[in-house]
């Protein structure tokens, strides 16, 4: 379970100070699947940084079973992402001199896991596995992405806008991919999306604006990436 | 204006390095033309084969050092040229795309030739300040008549307006030549891989840090040239200096060692820097995966530890042989040389010191890769 308390955070200084997160609590529980909706600029990718331990909050507190990260000193906390944390992010963050298998060995050898292979597989990129990103579509090099944050088993995936550079029709398949993975494995998954349709598929929505959490509701049923609008 | 004064300043190596090469050329050559000068009052005998012994070894240091520190002065110049266009080739891009043509662009690389001026004059004072002294030891026992320090017009041209003119021009015809690319190349993020990687990437069942080695040294092969360079830089001069009080005097000794270390150690930095710099959004996508600073390290550092040595290795080797030959032909017919045998204590001493500096510059290195901040992935 992750506890959110009271979470602030500013950039700039002085007069040119911005106060991007102000005050936000909330709670996610263990194998959740849940959306932080809102505009741009509205604060939802700093939370997202904030709570999966990319960026301290000035202050408030972030507490994933009974641990307070923040609190953290940087070696620790470079240990706490190895053990708990996978991302995804808009722009994949591939690197680029490096085969789709590499890539997804970035993780799978955080975790010693060796069966990543299956992982690959699981995404539909065994026929890729000796491609580099160059030569692969948005869709494909997303599914790496999301290959080499699963290899390293992590507890909680944090995902930043992961369809946002992708067209719709591999945008939902994306989604159907992390979605039917988080149905199998159980992990908590964390996503941040402007995209209000995309948050019928959550189980939890945190709606924000202006820093703030406006609103948090639970879907009573979950859509599946192929029945939501887009 | 595309690339400023500010832009040339980091260029500090090539200044660096230019002037040692000019310091020493200067030197040797300026000594060269003076003693030519005396060669009628030169009585026959043993002072003619000292004479004919100062001016091969002013001729040999001159082209052997100079021409060595000149190729790495061009390399150092061109990697740089290259380097900026690739970490700024949006901005470029944009430029071109509104319709400057690439020589309009490139004519602003002229700021580059600045950086060769600062170490040439630098280089070329530096000589005259020590001259007077060196002529001194140089004919310490009296065997030459009295040489004098004359200045030669022409060696300023050679050695400060030449290299500044022909560095400015080789910066602006490499620059157009690297620019002559597509707009959407340059404006893109280029995925591409290059055919040199996807060839060897062979190695498909080691790990991931082991990959990241691996392709880090194949990328940027001017850097491994830089690194092997440095260590070579380092052997060769300290060893050489350690018998330069036996073979010349000490004052060149002290030159060759302060030399050695200053070159060496700006190479170093500078091949450093840009591997960390170079992988910037790698070791902080490593550190948002939760790589700590030591795998960080390795995967991108270590592999240059082997080079280095490799380069001293070479250095070496080298060293001995040209001393061999100094000693063999140069001085061959001289009295008083001693007989040339390699120098274990030395090599060990100066192998001791590398080993030291080296670990220092990788401390420093690690406490870098530290300090990027994981958020520099989203940084564009």
């Amino acid at each position: 379970m992750i506890e959110i308390k009271k979470i602030t955070k500013s950039y700039g200084n002085h007069e040119n100070k911005c106060q991007i997160l102000k005050g936000i609590t909330a709670r996610i529980d263990d194998g959740d699947f849940a959306v932080i909706l809102g505009a741009s600029g509205s604060g939802k990718s700093t939370f997202l940084n904030v709570i999966s331990g990319l960026e301290r909050p000035d202050s408030g507190s972030v507490i994933y079973d009974g641990s307070d990260i923040t609190k953290l000193s940087d070696s620790e906390l470079t240990a706490f992402r190895r053990k708990t944390v996978g991302f995804i992010f808009q722009q994949y963050y591939l690197l680029p001199d490096m085969s789709v298998e590499k890539n997804v060995r970035m993780g799978a050898d955080l975790a010693d896991h060796h069966d990543y292979r299956e992982i690959i597989r699981a995404v539909g990129l065994e026929e890729k596995l000796r491609k580099f990103p160059g030569e692969l579509s948005g869709g494909e090099q997303q599914r790496v992405s999301i290959a080499r944050a699963l290899a390293k088993k992590p507890k909680i995936l944090f995902l930043d806008e992961p369809t946002g550079a992708l067209d719709e029709s591999t945008g939902r398949q994306i989604l159907d991919y992390i979605c039917n993975l988080q149905k199998k494995d159980k992990f908590t998954v964390v996503m941040v999306t402007h995209n209000i349709n995309i948050a019928e598929m959550a189980n939890t929505v945190f709606k924000m604006n202006s820093g703030k959490i406006l609103q948090v509701y639970t879907n009573e049923t979950q859509k599946s990436a192929y029945e939501i609008g887009w | 204006m595309v690339v400023g004064i500010k832009d040339a300043a980091k260029l500090i190596g090539i200044s660096i390095i230019v002037c040692c090469a000019i310091l020493v050329c200067t030197m040797f050559l300026n000594f060269y033309f003076d003693i030519r000068q005396v060669e009628d009052q030169v009585p026959s005998g043993q002072a003619m084969i000292f004479y004919d012994a100062q001016v091969s070894t002013a001729k040999v240091v001159c082209f052997v050092t100079g021409g060595c520190l000149l190729i790495t002065s061009i390399v150092m110049l061109l990697f740089y040229i290259k380097h900026y266009i690739d970490t700024r080739k949006k901005e470029l891009g944009i430029l071109k795309a509104l319709g400057y043509s690439n020589l309009k662009i490139a004519k602003n690389f002229w700021v580059f030739g600045t950086s060769v001026f600062l170490g040439a004059v630098l280089g070329f004072s530096g000589a005259f300040i020590l001259m007077p002294k060196f002529y001194e030891l140089q004919n310490k026992d009296g065997i030459l008549p009295e040489i004098t320090v004359h200045f030669h017009p022409l060696l300023f041209l050679y050695f400060v307006i030449l290299p500044t003119a022909v560095f400015a021009v080789l910066a602006i015809f490499y620059a157009s030549l690297k620019l002559k690319r597509p707009v959407l190349t340059l404006l893109k993020d280029d995925l591409r891989i290059s055919a040199r990687i996807k060839k060897q990437e062979k190695d498909w069942d080691c790990t991931f840090t082991d990959g990241l080695k691996r392709n880090t040294l194949r990328a940027k092969k001017t850097l491994v040239f830089f690194t092997i360079f440095a260590s070579f830089c380092f052997s060769a001069m300290t060893q050489m200096s350690a018998r330069m009080k036996e073979l010349a005097s000490e004052m060149m000794g002290i030159m060759m060692l302060m030399i050695g270390i200053i070159l060496a150690c700006t190479t170093l930095f500078l091949a450093m820097t840009t591997v960390i710099k170079g992988n910037t959004k790698t070791i902080a996508m490593m550190r948002v995966f939760g790589y700590t600073q030591k795998e960080c390290c390795h995967a991108l550092l270590s592999g240059y530890r082997p080079l280095s040595y490799i380069g001293f290795a070479i250095g070496t080797i080298y060293q001995y042989m040209l001393l061999r030959i100094m000693v063999d032909i140069v001085f061959k017919d001289m009295d008083g040389i001693p007989v040339y045998e390699f120098d274990l204590p030395v090599m060990l001493i100066s192998l001791a010191f590398f080993a030291v500096i080296y670990e220092v510059v990788m401390y420093v290195y690690s406490e870098k890769i530290k300090k990027i901040p994981v958020k520099e992935i989203m940084i564009e």
